[in-house]
């Protein structure tokens, strides 16, 4: 399916991360948007309120945020795209309706312009300590698709992406961003609506008596239908069986959230997205994602110019987590060192995956400014001991 | 004797409940306690259903958690239980993405009032085009009978064993001055009133409001040594003044005193998509087009409403 071109601003643009992403949930088609203000991540929703009118979009600036994140569930089970925004205490407060959207297996956007915390911490500046809160930070077990954009062109292109997959999935997809990226300025090229490719939603048309929410098809995903097309269909947050009725049993816990876990687990080798380079005769090989990757690179220009081989592997889709690929680089290289703007959060990843076949460091950061690059070429010459 | 097996029975000798055609009949026997006042309220809620004859394909259940928040998951309509407090909230996410969709929250007074409260006083403040049946029972069921933020003065609960010291709100009051075009309040026993007020919301544009006050049989009636169920139900009817238009300040509920009915607002307010149409016309003009209003005039809209 392509773009609704009523949302594709065509051309060459300056714009701020959360402005591009803005501008590619329009282009992904979002037409339904319910969001809380919250530094850095307000300007996406300025922009869509300023934008959707003329589109045919509805804008709502709810009451708090854990509002805005299902007011989205309830607008995508219309058949819409929709999505919301925010940032720290308010990706806190949305952990609730995250678990909710897995549950009910609700396509929709969650876009969190890290800051630094813990708490209210540093509303300004930026912070990727909510990885693992990406990852775990509903109650119960599930698996997520997070990505995490290094410019206000991936904020743009990666916003299609979450909406793609979300769509794919049925699955709640989120955009891990930070105040940086959020808020620095680059050219954003915007292309023809008919370039952009979209995902539709995969709807059932079968016999509408025999209609059961929750039976997947082969690929372990359920086709959906709307609320208003006759199904009349019950979903709840309980455990469920197929036609969405709660049953209050392991057997029917072990079928429905073994199915949740596998239908992403399974699909993981489609859905893994890095970037990749000079990894193959590398010493050591950064591993880094977001704004952090882009003070890795400078730092590997550094260390390269004094003679070190440095691969690099740059994370898009940080969870589900590439552990075959990580498995893999640690088998042929010294050292994986991990950068990100956190005490360690991606980095146990990498230590779990590496399996303990080669060293595994960290660049720590605990946010608020990114990284010195002369830190990130310290750990390398430190692995290289 | 055996449960019979209904498939084994012919059918011409079966005599289905009049209700079937609108319940999960499959879902049946249900979770409440006998004498529960949720039946009640569900009872007259399928009745206003059959009164108001909405295309039922258009209509849409939401419920929070609780034992009222399992009205949703017995309904023979696209139904939603949702997350604690929040059936609002998804309501409106609802309603905004389909405009054609009637949406009703059924939900009860733990969730709607106390962990719900702030969705509950912004969607009557924002007129949102949907139907809240509160079935107030003044404590929580759910969770074994713990006091609540509509639990009256001096009445016993779980959390509250040496009787509530804290003030309950009165709900109409609330709604009232939060900006709701509808609210009433009955008794779980006065059905036929009830069923004629769901019917009303139902018709009405706008953010709607019925308080349903109901005996929770088991706990509320246990702790306070109020009887049975019905003893309480009869009670609460007999001891109910019907006053419609009553001044919603006279409103309050006080443990065991007569407890004022009827039907106390009804008002034209644009509801939140009429006044979003309204100020992106003004200021957009032919660029906007009109959200949620279908093509060609409209016999239901108001003059004006849309331009
Ligand atoms: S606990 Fe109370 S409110 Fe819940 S079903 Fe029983 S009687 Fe009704």
């Amino acid at each position: 399916m392509k773009a609704d071109p009523r949302g594709v601003l065509t051309g060459a643009h300056y714009l701020d991360g959360d402005h591009a992403c803005a501008e590619g949930a329009l282009a992904a088609g979002c037409r339904f948007f319910a969001g809380y203000p919250i530094t850095p991540s307000t300007e996406v929703a300025e922009r869509i309120a300023a934008r959707f009118p003329e589109c045919g979009g509805v804008f709502i600036q709810m009451e708090d945020e854990l509002a805005s994140s299902i007011a989205i569930i309830g607008a995508a089970w219309t058949g819409k795209k929709s999505m919301t925004v925010t940032s720290g205490p308010g990706f806190s407060l949305m952990q609730e309706h995250i678990g909710l959207a897995v549950m009910l297996e609700t396509p929709c956007v969650l876009v969190n312009v890290q800051r630094g915390g813990p708490s209210t911490g540093l509303p300004t500046l930026p912070g990727q300590a909510d990885m693992m809160q990406a990852r775990w930070g509903s109650h119960g077990d599930y698996e997520i698709i997070a990505l995490a954009p290094n410019s206000p062109q991936e904020c743009f292109d990666f916003t299609i992406d979450c909406f793609n997959l979300s769509e794919k999935y049925r699955i709640p997809v989120l955009l891990m961003t930070d105040e940086c990226v959020g808020h620095m300025t680059e050219r954003v090229i915007i292309p023809q609506a008919e370039e952009i490719d979209l995902v539709e939603r995969k709807y059932y048309h079968g016999d509408k008596s025999k209609y059961l929410p929750f039976k997947p098809d082969k690929d372990m995903i359920p086709p959906m239908v709307k609320a208003g097309d006759g199904y009349r269909f019950h979903v709840t947050g309980l455990t469920h069986d197929e036609r969405g009725y709660p049953v209050m049993s392991w057997q029917c816990q072990e079928v429905l959230v073994r199915r949740l876990v596998e239908k992403i687990k399974n699909n993981a080798d489609e859905i893994y997205r890095y970037e990749e380079e000079n990894t193959d005769n590398a010493d050591v090989v950064i591993v880094s994602y977001g704004i952090s990757s882009r003070v890795a690179s400078r730092a590997i220009d550094l260390a390269r110019k004094q003679g070190v081989k440095v691969g690099f592997i740059r994370l898009i889709v940080v969870w589900p987590f590439p552990e075959k690929k990580i498995a893999e680089l640690a088998a042929k290289t010294k050292a994986l060192i991990t950068v990100e703007m956190n005490y360690g959060q991606i980095a146990l990843e990498v230590e779990r995956c590496a399996h303990g076949k080669c060293k595994t460091l960290l660049v720590p950061h605990g946010g608020g400014w990114v990284h010195d690059p002369q830190d990130i070429l310290a750990k390398i010459k430190e692995a290289l001991q | 004797m055996n449960p019979v097996d209904v498939s084994e029975i012919k059918k011409e000798n079966i005599e289905y409940h009049p209700m079937e055609h609108l319940l999960r009949m499959d879902r049946i026997p249900h979770i409440w306690c006998p004498a529960c006042g949720i039946g009640t309220a569900v009872t007259a809620f399928v009745s206003a259903l059959e009164k108001a004859k909405p295309d039922l394909d258009k209509v849409s259940i939401v419920s929070g958690i609780g034992c009222t928040g399992r009205v949703a998951g017995y309904m023979k309509l696209d139904s939603f239980h949702t997350t604690h407090g929040r059936a609002i909230p998804f309501a409106t996410g609802l309603k905004l993405a389909n405009p054609d969709l009637k949406v009703v929250v059924f939900s009860g007074d733990g969730d709607l009032v106390a962990i719900g409260g702030n969705h509950l006083i912004h969607a009557a403040r924002r007129n949102m085009d949907i139907v809240v049946i509160c079935v107030n029972n003044f404590i929580y069921g759910m969770t074994g009978g713990q006091v609540g933020a509509t639990t009256p003065e001096t009445a016993r609960c779980s959390t509250s064993p040496y009787g509530n010291f804290e003030p309950p709100f009165n709900l109409p009051l609330l709604m009232e001055s939060c900006g709701a075009s509808y609210v009433a309040r009955w008794t779980a026993l006065h059905i036929r009133r009830l069923t004629d007020s769901i019917v009303d919301a139902f018709n009405k544009r706008g953010f709607s409001f019925i308080e349903v006050i109901a005996p929770c049989s088991t706990l509320y009636a246990r702790w306070n040594r109020l009887g049975s169920g019905l003893d309480i139900m009869k009670y609460y009817h007999e001891q109910s003044i019907t006053r419609h238009n009553a001044d919603p300040r006279d409103l309050k509920i006080d443990f065991q005193k007569p407890i004022i009915v009827g039907k106390f607002i009804d008002r034209e307010r644009p509801t939140f998509i009429d006044a979003m149409n309204q100020r992106f016309s003004a200021v957009f003009g032919d660029r906007y087009t009109p959200y949620g209003v279908p093509a060609g005039p409209r016999s239901d809209e108001k003059e004006g409403v849309n331009a």
